[in-house]
C-alpha cells in the first residue's frame, strides 16, 4: 500500500515501522499537502507496520486533528498494536481520535 | 552461570535524528540478557527515545529529520557540528539505570519543563509529553540541568525477569 492515499474522502496515512522524531516531520508535511485538497474530509492513520511510537507520533496525530476537526473532520487510528495503544491512552489521544 | 548479573555500557553519538533509533536498539540489546517482557522492553525503549530526542531537538536544536525516500540525511545547517549525546547504561541487581547527557542549551525551569503538555516548541509539533512518558514507563526519573551547560536525565527501572532474582530464590 502507498504511504498516502485518498479513499472515499479519507486520507489514509500508512505510518512507518518506527514513528519517532526522525520520521515525524516528513509525515506531517506530506499529510498536510493532502489535507488542503477539498475532497479530503477525514484522516485515517494506519499502524499496521508500526512497532514503535513515541511522543513524536502524538505530534503527528494532534497536529492533523487540529487542522481537520474544526472543519468537522474525524481522525481514526487503525491496526493499533499494544505499545502504540498505551501511548495513545496515556497522552489522552484516545479521547480525540477514534481507535479501531 | 551463578550470581547476580552486572553490566555497563557507554555510548557517545552525534546528536542527529537517525541516532534516535540507534539509542533504542542499543538499550534493548543491553537489557536482552535479562529476558525482559515485551512491555518492559517497550517501556525502556520509549523512555530512552524521549530523553535522546529531547537532547537532540531541544539541547542542540537539531530539529531536522528524515526528508523522504531518496533524500539525503539531514545534518545541522551551515556545516555546524551536531554535538554529542552520551548514554550510560548500568545493570545492578536487576535494576536498569540509564543516564542521558547533552552539553546543549539546558533547561531554565526543570519543574515547569516536566509538567505534562508543557513544551517550548509547539512550532515543531511537539506535544510536551516526553517527560510524562519517561515518568510513566520508568520507576524513577531525575533531571539535572543548567542553562548554557547542558542536561542530564537519570532513569531507573527494575526488570522483573532478571535471572539474578531466579538465582536468589
Ligand atoms: N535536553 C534538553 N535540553 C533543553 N531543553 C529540554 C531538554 N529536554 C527537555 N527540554 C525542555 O523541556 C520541555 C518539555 O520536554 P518534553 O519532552 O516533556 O516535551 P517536548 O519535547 O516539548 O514534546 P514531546 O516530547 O511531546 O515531543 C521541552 O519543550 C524543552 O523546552
Ligand atoms: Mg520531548
Amino acid at each position: 500500500m502507498e504511504e498516502f492515499q485518498v479513499i472515499d474522502h479519507c486520507l489514509m496515512v500508512k505510518l512507518p515501522k518506527e514513528v519517532d522524531h526522525h520520521q515525524a516531520g516528513y509525515y506531517c508535511k506530506k499529510a498536510d499537502t493532502f489535507l488542503f485538497q477539498p475532497e479530503v474530509n477525514h484522516v485515517v492513520f494506519d499502524f499496521e507496520d508500526t512497532e514503535f511510537m513515541d511522543s513524536s507520533g502524538i505530534g503527528i496525530i494532534m497536529g492533523r486533528y487540529k487542522k481537520i476537526a474544526p472543519l468537522g473532520g474525524k481522525v481514526y487510528a487503525i491496526n493499533v498494536g499494544k505499545q502504540v495503544k498505551r501511548i495513545l491512552d496515556l497522552s489522552g489521544m484516545s479521547k480525540l481520535v477514534e481507535v479501531l | 552461570m551463578s550470581g547476580k548479573m552486572e553490566n555497563e555500557m557507554e555510548l557517545m553519538f552525534d546528536a542527529v535524528s537517525y541516532n534516535e533509533g540507534l539509542a533504542r536498539v542499543a538499550v534493548a540489546a543491553f537489557v536482552s540478557n535479562l529476558n525482559p517482557t515485551l512491555e518492559e522492553l517497550a517501556d525502556v525503549k520509549t523512555a530512552v527515545s524521549e530523553a535522546v530526542t529531547n537532547a537532540i531537538i531541544h539541547g542542540y536544536g537539531n530539529v531536522e529529520g528524515y526528508a523522504g525516500k531518496g533524500r539525503p540525511v539531514q545534518q545541522p545547517a551551515d556545516g555546524k557540528k551536531p554535538g554529542k549525546v552520551r548514554m550510560l547504561c548500568k545493570l545492578e541487581r536487576g535494576v536498569l539505570k540509564v543516564l542521558i547527557e547533552d552539553r546543549g542549551k539546558g533547561i531554565v525551569n526543570v519543574g515547569k519543563a516536566m509538567e505534562p503538555l508543557f513544551t517550548t516548541r509547539p512550532d515543531l509539533e511537539r506535544s510536551g509529553m516526553g517527560f510524562a512518558f519517561m515518568e510513566a514507563f520508568m520507576d524513577d526519573l531525575q533531571v539535572e540541568s543548567a542553562p548554557g551547560v547542558g542536561t542530564i536525565v537519570r532513569m531507573q527501572k527494575k526488570m522483573t525477569n532478571d535471572p539474578w532474582i531466579e538465582d536468589a530464590r
